[in-house]
């Protein structure tokens, strides 16, 4: 059920969620001995007929990975081939959270008695592992970190040590029937070790069904790998959905660098994620909207000038801010960098600099010998100077 | 926590091109650096320091408390873990991209060894006129100079500019902590309060925040206990939802992690929040006046 054709788009590690489609998250519970329903991977609404015709009434799912489906319309319950046909003709091609659905998931319906929560997920404030289980499904992760402890049982787990069979078996004991017990705390431990072995940020099922006959049964999986553990994960990496970005996007991660579009008209160029962020909020601040988010911090601060090349491309754009705040970042390679990608576009675009730290006597005379512009020393003064030139242009 | 002159640093990786400048920094200003290790080059000597296999070897011929970490992101689990069994109490560990799952380990080999885990993603720990460990430019008199506000920052950059505001207006530092900028990190920013409440010298706390978890939220909720001025700026308020801002750690998933969150956080414990690093030092002058140290506080 693994499907193969999704290519890994993570060349900048940090910027975005490494997130698996569903039918790859019930894939490695199959492969752990967590049960799945039978299903296949469909892209036309013929196949989805076919399926259906060989498995009887079954779930249409979009394959893209955000919880976000249900609400768009893009899970349904048929009965027949030709109302599988029907709905995979209106959910193929929808937009959903930005993925666009290319591919469906077409699974046996399988009758449940009880829809119950499970997951594990990297938990900040213990700095450890935390598993989430409740007797109630539906619930999205962060309203089960949420809840009332009635209501979600929360078992913190020591990465050395595993987690125990009876702590978990205790842990959910109160939550279910008797009869069910030692099946949910098998699958509970069996997700741990998936989590553990993939990387996994987040591994979640939701709902875990009980079924009539009394079978636990993983009817969706939510997946997310933490993209810095994608070296040793490679099998898996092959296996990411795309995430979705615009070309330009793109064209950063390519080089190695992390560049979000956003709505505004001043463009940004930093050092550091924090200080990127700073200068944003300083944009608006001052009454004006950022354009992007683009940072050359850590050792991309080299690479100024693919960094300056790319911010050109980004259209609209009334002013440019440039804030260095050199630490290991040293200011005078990144303005040569600016300098030179600026003087070989000759940008109509008024651009303010703010520099300050390592390198900074250096960087501010480049700056103002090559490009005949005079550095602020205070960011707040760029900022506010690139505000008033983009209200002056509009 | 508070990295003093005295302080015996063993650097990891310190043969490579990033620390060789950087420990070349720290030792100008005065850091003692004892060694490094690498485990491919054991014997040689690099930037007139002996270079031992691990610091397990180190261990044998001399003394460190501290273990400074300019590894590749893969090899952090491992060369943290032996700096805490050969005895080292505090590892800063300045690497960036070390997957989760191997911070765990450290985190809970730190909690074994009774040692204490800065960073990963961390620039490091500033004495100002005394000593560093990392990357922060300690050495830069507009950015750094010695006195009474102790600073926590998950961002290194942010960080500047926040002590830079600080130099600026005659405030010193008594120390810099660079908490690190992944979603789980050894020391959080609610630790490193503690450790300053506790600490003689510092008489004021700035912290620099940013989106994403839940670690400003924390932090202010020891505030009272502190009992020392605290002000704070959060860096993220534009940026849209579901995005990573760079750091690993800095992404508001849905309700949770935002900014408003965190400001309210901090202003329901009594933290004046900036909107921009600026006015950080007014709003550490209001805090601070009213009480006699703000003269002291003063360079």
């Amino acid at each position: 059920m693994l499907c193969g054709n999704r290519r890994c788009a993570h060349n900048v590690k940090g910027s975005t969620a490494v997130r698996f489609c569903e039918n790859v998250g019930k894939a490695l519970l199959t492969e752990v001995g967590i049960a799945v329903p039978k299903g296949v991977v469909v892209s036309t609404a013929s196949a989805a007929a076919d399926a259906t015709t060989k498995l009887g009434p079954t779930a249409i799912k979009a394959l893209v990975p955000t919880g976000r489906r249900g609400k768009a319309g893009a899970v349904r319950l048929v009965s027949d081939p030709a109302e599988a046909a029907i709905a995979v003709e209106a959910i193929l091609g929808m937009r959903i959270d930005g993925y666009q659905v290319s591919e469906l998931l077409v699974e046996q319906q399988v009758p449940v008695s009880q829809e119950l929560y499970a997951a594990v997920v990297n938990h900040a404030s213990s700095g450890g592992p935390l598993m989430l289980f409740s007797a109630c499904g539906g619930m999205d992760v962060e309203q089960a970190l949420e809840a009332s402890p009635e209501a979600v049982v929360k078992c913190v787990a020591s990465v050395g040590h595993g987690l125990e069979p009876d702590t978990v078996r205790k842990a959910i004991g109160d939550l279910l029937p008797e009869d069910c017990v030692d099946a949910v705390a098998q699958s509970l431990l069996r997700l741990y070790d998936l989590y553990l072995n993939t990387d996994a940020e987040i591994i979640e099922i939701n709902p875990l069904a009980i079924t009539t006959l009394g079978a636990v049964v993983a009817l969706d999986c939510k997946l997310a790998v933490d993209d810095a553990a994608l070296p040793r994960q490679q099998s898996l990496a092959r296996l990411a959905a795309t995430e979705p970005s615009t070309s330009l996007e793109a064209a950063a991660a390519a080089a190695g660098l992390k560049f979000i579009e956003l709505e505004g008209d001043i463009g940004i160029l930093a050092n550091g994620a924090g200080l990127t962020m700073t200068t944003m909020d300083a944009v608006e601040v001052f009454g004006g909207k950022p354009a992007n988010f683009l940072e050359i911090g850590g050792e991309a601060y080299r690479s100024a000038d693919v960094a300056t090349a790319l911010l050109l491309r980004k259209p609209g754009l009334k002013s440019i801010v440039v804030n260095f705040c050199g630490a290991f970042a040293r200011c005078d390679v990144m303005a040569a960098g600016v300098i030179e990608t600026w003087k070989e576009l000759e940008p109509e675009i008024p651009v303010f600099f703010s520099v300050l730290g390592t390198g900074d006597t250096r960087a501010r005379s480049m700056i103002r010998r090559e490009l005949g512009i005079k550095p602020f020393q205070d960011m707040d003064d760029a900022v506010r100077s690139a505000v008033e030139a983009a209200a002056s242009r509009s | 926590m508070i990295l003093r002159r005295n302080h015996r640093i063993l650097v990891f990786g310190i043969t490579g091109r990033q620390a060789t400048h950087w420990v070349g920094r720290m030792v100008k200003y005065g850091a003692n650096v004892v060694g490094g290790v690498n485990p491919r080059k054991p014997g040689i000597r690099h930037v007139e320091r002996k270079v031992w296999a691990s610091a397990h070897d180190a261990a044998k011929d001399c003394r460190f408390e501290v273990a400074l970490l300019f590894v590749p992101p893969l090899a952090a689990r491992s060369a943290a873990v032996d700096a805490m069994e050969a005895g080292s109490n505090t590892v800063v560990c300045l690497t960036e991209h070390v997957p989760t799952r191997d911070v765990m380990y450290m985190i809970e080999a730190a909690t074994a060894n009774r040692a204490s885990l800065v960073g990963p993603n961390t620039p490091g720990l500033v004495t100002p006129g005394e000593t560093f460990a990392g990357i922060m430019p300690a050495f830069n008199p507009a950015i750094f100079q010695p006195g009474r506000v102790g600073v926590i920052s998950r961002s290194g950059s942010l960080g500047t500019l926040a002590c830079h505001y600080l130099t600026k207006h005659g405030f010193g530092v008594s120390a810099f902590l660079g908490v690190g900028g992944d979603p789980i990190v050894g020391t959080s920013m609610a630790e490193g309060l503690r450790f300053f409440a506790g600490h003689g010298t510092t008489e004021a706390i700035v912290l620099c925040g940013e989106i994403g978890g839940a670690m400003e939220e924390e932090v202010a909720e020891c505030a009272e206990a502190a009992a020392k001025p605290i002000v704070a700026f959060v860096a993220g308020r534009s940026a849209p939802v579901g995005r990573r801002m760079g750091h690993a750690g800095a992404m508001v998933a849905g309700r949770s992690g935002t900014h408003a969150s965190k400001v309210r956080a901090l202003e329901r414990h009594g933290i004046p929040v900036a909107q921009l690093p600026s006015e950080l030092p007014a709003l550490l002058y209001n805090v601070m006046s009213g009480r006699r140290s703000i003269e002291s506080s003063m360079r």
